[in-house]
């Protein structure tokens, strides 16, 4: 390595990026990492982990709500949601050392600035350190994505906020209308929920979570409404306009507008590639519906640039984003990787009950004209649920019933996005339903809970 | 472990199966996947695989013994199993035409006592069958066959040999996709097989001899589970099926022309006129979703897929094995799997997909120079096509004699399911396809 000529430069160290650096250095690579913010990303320090934090702080005070239950009397205790912030902030703190950790260990430089393509083999950096000029022989782009807006809505992160102001403010709003009700807007609802905040979530589409099964979001619609979120589904936001005092959102379903108050919104309608001054035009990087067009192997339309995350689309997931990391890094140091199975990706949502899936919805699996059978199970017949106190949901299996494929999983409740991943590596070695019930789970556990809907899909649930 | 072999239960209708032989040998290494026996159903010959690996310890049903479906056949087990306990119960063997457990010889055994000879239909299909099962035997595979519980599954619904199929998982090994482009892939040039028995197949070139006179004065002949299928279903189908006939005389000229340059083309698979004549058909029928509709009682079955059920003569019977999506398959595909099907099929190597789910069928005695027949609708099909023999006639066109190829084609239509309008106008669209057969390459 002489001076600033690396073998590879990752900008953004993102879950992508950074895991493309490491196994980048791994495979005896030199590197650069470029990062305008904390190593981490935004799943690191203002996505995934901080709001993970502040969920497990929604479930401790659920949890002591409920103490009674559990012939625990608790007195006098106190919820103080500045504190539930900082220690979000803790949590994030300590994984983002973790990455500079992890680049020290592996011998990765990391450049303080942001990074943009001065050339097929150039990336310039400018920064508080003063710019630079790094030579890469090939380059890795990984700079994410950033919350979107509904058009003529200006996130001002104070009355108008996005999940970026949502993890930093430590002053709680009384009330707050949530627009979108996909991941990011039904887990906020959840934690601001259990800190007593008048909560509205709003959605466009006909119901809550509406990429996962129908019966998942019927229930989570259900659950969210019994704790006292108000949950409007099916509703055209028409304007949203903040004031002194708060916002006022207007909506319209069915034809009738109505006019919300709150003190905040928090727009939840997803996320868009952030793509803008990276410097993509001038090299031509070809561009799929605002996303960066890659290959199976990650690489764009430009030979030796590469781009990885949420910035190539499909599902915008961290785990996602590592998954193509190593897809990228071993494509660069000359192995032939086995590209992403997009069609294998768990989804998680983090409310409670937690929210997991893997594969087709069962009416997609339908549609798709295959034979299909369904076994379900609910929780409230599983050993360990019911000793947990943790009865809602059900997981629910979608397999082809001529050859025991498992084309779907959907799961909500206790730990579901633990439970998912039998069945996500299931799915990778093509076991079919009766691998599975072959397969002996211990007792008593919430995974018993696989086992006995994927019996109940071939007709054979004992527990039911 | 130890693993029972059942006697499979293979269609909806069987009851009971034969085995014709066994492949491996008490005391051989069996692999899960493994081709152990080959079963005689009511409908055709198909083979076993096992299910799990071990050792093949038992044979409890005898080549010939017929058994009820589900019935323990055999054991497969480690050496160290102990299977005493299952393998002493005999199982009964006795329930068809033939019952001596006889290990060494396939044929069976003929009981002293009876006066005439009684002639196990499957007389002839058991050599035949051996002959294939050498011709095709597979280089055994040096190890064990590397491949996910769904691939071997998606394999065996799909009759694909998993030996033969080069797997694109990691190390090798065989996935879902590697089983679905093999299956889908024009197969590779059917395995050599013998000639099949000339009875069948020649016309009257042959010499013609009389067979010397038996000593008996007749003999019977015991029902082979497919005569007893065809037996028991024809009556079902001839008698509550309004059948009615739409005959056409089709022009053959340019459809024989067409067929003889596609035959001169190096490397591209050949083409019959029964091939012809079933990618009109198919594509005929998706024109007339009227004419590919079953029965159901309640309604008619509309289908959107042209799966064509194409009869096969064996000596024991007909066997209609289907040539599914001929609408959308290409006329060499046609050709390379028509072929295949109707090789194994003679050889009883058909698997159950291969015969169910025929919307329409085609019956082609045209190498019998039948000049035309009507053949017995298949149920629940709504219609099938009998074709006779491509012939040169004299044919009158503006005025003038001249010699043309032509073949009579006949749709024998339930009429529950259309009327003669749609039967005739179904029989029109394929008249045409025939004769601007360029079509039949679009």
């Amino acid at each position: 390595m002489a001076g600033n000529k690396f073998d590879v430069v990752v900008v953004g160290t993102g879950p992508g990026g950074y895991v493309a650096a490491i196994r980048c250095a791994q495979l005896g690579l030199t590197v650069a990492a470029v990062e305008d913010d904390r190593p981490g990303g935004v799943c690191l320090n203002w996505g995934c982990i901080p709001t993970k934090a502040l969920l497990r702080n929604a479930e401790v005070v659920g949890l002591l709500e409920r103490a009674a239950e559990f012939g625990i009397t608790v007195t006098g205790w106190q919820a103080d949601y500045a504190q539930a912030i900082q220690r979000s902030r803790r949590v994030a703190d300590r994984m983002a050392k973790g990455v500079e950790f992890l680049f020290r260990k592996n011998k990765i430089t990391l450049f303080h600035g942001t990074g943009s393509l001065a050339g097929r083999g150039t990336v310039a950096v400018t920064g508080k350190d003063g710019d630079q000029t790094l030579e890469a022989g090939a380059i890795i782009l990984g700079t994410g994505s950033e919350p979107k807006s509904l058009p003529g809505v200006v996130i001002d992160e104070t009355r108008i906020i996005s999940s970026n102001g949502a993890v930093r403010n430590e002053v709680k709003p009384a009330s707050l209308i949530i627009i979108g009700a996909g991941a990011v807007g039904m887990e906020f609802a959840d934690v601001y929920r259990a800190y007593g905040v008048e909560v509205t979530v709003l959605e466009a589409l006909p119901r809550v979570l509406p990429v996962e099964d129908e019966e998942v979001s019927a229930q989570i619609a259900r659950i969210f409404t019994r704790r006292g979120i108000a949950v409007k589904t099916g509703v055209k936001v028409r304007a949203v306009v903040s004031d002194k005092e708060g916002v006022s959102v207007e909506v319209e379903a069915e034809g009738k507008v109505e006019r919300l108050r709150a003190d905040q919104a928090l727009m939840a309608v997803g996320r868009a590639a952030r793509t803008k001054g990276l410097g993509l035009e001038a090299l031509r990087v070809d561009m799929e519906r605002g996303f960066v067009k890659v290959s199976p192997t990650m690489e764009t339309s430009v030979r030796g640039i590469y781009a990885i995350g949420d910035m190539a689309g499909n599902q915008l997931l961290a785990h996602k984003a590592m998954a193509e990391g190593v897809v990228a890094a071993e494509a660069i140091a000359g192995r032939s990787p086995r590209p992403v199975d997009y069609g294998n990706v768990p989804s998680c949502t983090y409310c409670r009950p937690q929210v997991a899936s893997i594969g087709l919805t069962e009416a997609r699996a339908r549609a798709s004209g295959q034979e299909v059978a369904v076994g379900r199970f609910p929780f409230a017949a599983n050993g360990k649920a019911v000793a947990l106190g943790e009865t809602d949901g059900f997981l629910k299996v979608v397999a082809d019933n001529k050859s025991g494929e498992i084309l779907g999983v959907h799961i909500v409740g206790p730990e579901a996005t633990e439970l998912i991943h039998e069945f996500v590596l299931g799915r990778t070695l093509e076991a079919t339903l009766e691998e599975l019930i072959h397969t002996i789970h211990a007792h008593p556990t919430l995974s018993e809970a696989a086992l006995e809907a994927t019996l109940a899909a071939l007709g054979q649930a004992i527990h039911m | 472990m130890i693993t029972k072999v059942m006697m499979p239960k293979l269609s909806d209708a069987m009851e009971t199966g034969k085995v014709i032989q066994w492949l491996k040998k008490e005391g051989e290494p069996v692999k899960g996947g493994d081709v152990i026996a080959e079963i005689e159903t009511d409908k055709a010959n198909v083979e076993l695989e096992a299910f799990g690996s071990g050792v093949l310890r038992k044979i409890l049903v005898q080549p010939g013994g017929q058994v009820p479906v589900g019935e323990l056949i055999g054991i497969i087990a480690d050496p160290s199993d102990d299977v005493s306990g299952l393998a002493t119960a005999p199982v009964a063997a006795n329930l068809g035409v033939s019952s001596a457990p006889a290990p060494s010889a396939p044929l069976v055994a003929v009981p002293d006592h009876e006066t005439y000879r009684s002639v196990p239909a499957t007389r002839t299909v058991v050599p035949a069958t051996r002959a294939v099962a050498v011709a095709a035997a597979p280089v055994p595979v040096a190890g064990r066959v590397k491949a996910s519980p769904l691939a071997r599954k998606v394999a065996g619904q799909a009759g694909v040999d998993l030996r033969l199929i080069q797997g694109s998982g990691p190390g090798g090994r065989i996935v879902r996709r590697d089983v679905e482009a093999a299956a889908t892939a024009p197969r590779m040039a059917p395995p050599p097989v013998p000639p099949a028995r000339p009875a069948a197949s020649v016309p009257a070139r042959a010499a013609f001899v009389v067979p010397p006179r038996p000593e008996a004065e007749y003999d019977d002949v015991a029902l082979s589970p497919i005569r007893t299928a065809i037996a028991k279903r024809m009556p079902l189908a001839k008698a509550p099926i309004p059948h009615f006939y739409v005959t056409a005389d089709v022009a053959m000229d340019r459809a024989w022309a067409l067929r003889a340059e596609l035959n001169a083309l190096e490397g591209q698979p050949k083409v019959s006129v029964n091939d012809l004549i079933i990618k009109a058909c198919a594509l005929a029928l998706l024109k007339n979703p009227g004419v590919n509709a079953s029965f159901q009682g309640q309604g008619i079955r509309v289908h959107h897929r042209a799966h064509i059920g194409v009869a096969v003569a064996l000596d024991e019977g007909l066997i209609t094995p289907v040539l599914r999506d001929c609408d959308v398959k290409p006329l060499g595909q046609i050709a390379v799997e028509s072929r295949d099907l109707a090789e194994r099929a003679r050889g009883g190597k058909l698997r159950v997909p291969e015969m169910t789910g025929a919307t329409f069928s085609i019956s082609n005695l045209g190498m019998f120079d039948v000049d035309e027949f009507s053949a017995i609708i298949n149920p629940p099909e709504g219609a099938i096509l009998a074709v006779g023999s491509v012939v040169e006639k004299p044919v009158v066109e503006n005025g003038e004699v001249r010699i043309g190829r032509r073949v009579k084609l006949t749709l024998s239509c339930d009429h529950r399911v259309m009327d003669g309008a749609m039967g005739a106008r179904f029989l029109q669209d394929v008249k045409r396809l025939l004769q601007e057969p360029l079509r039949l390459l679009a």
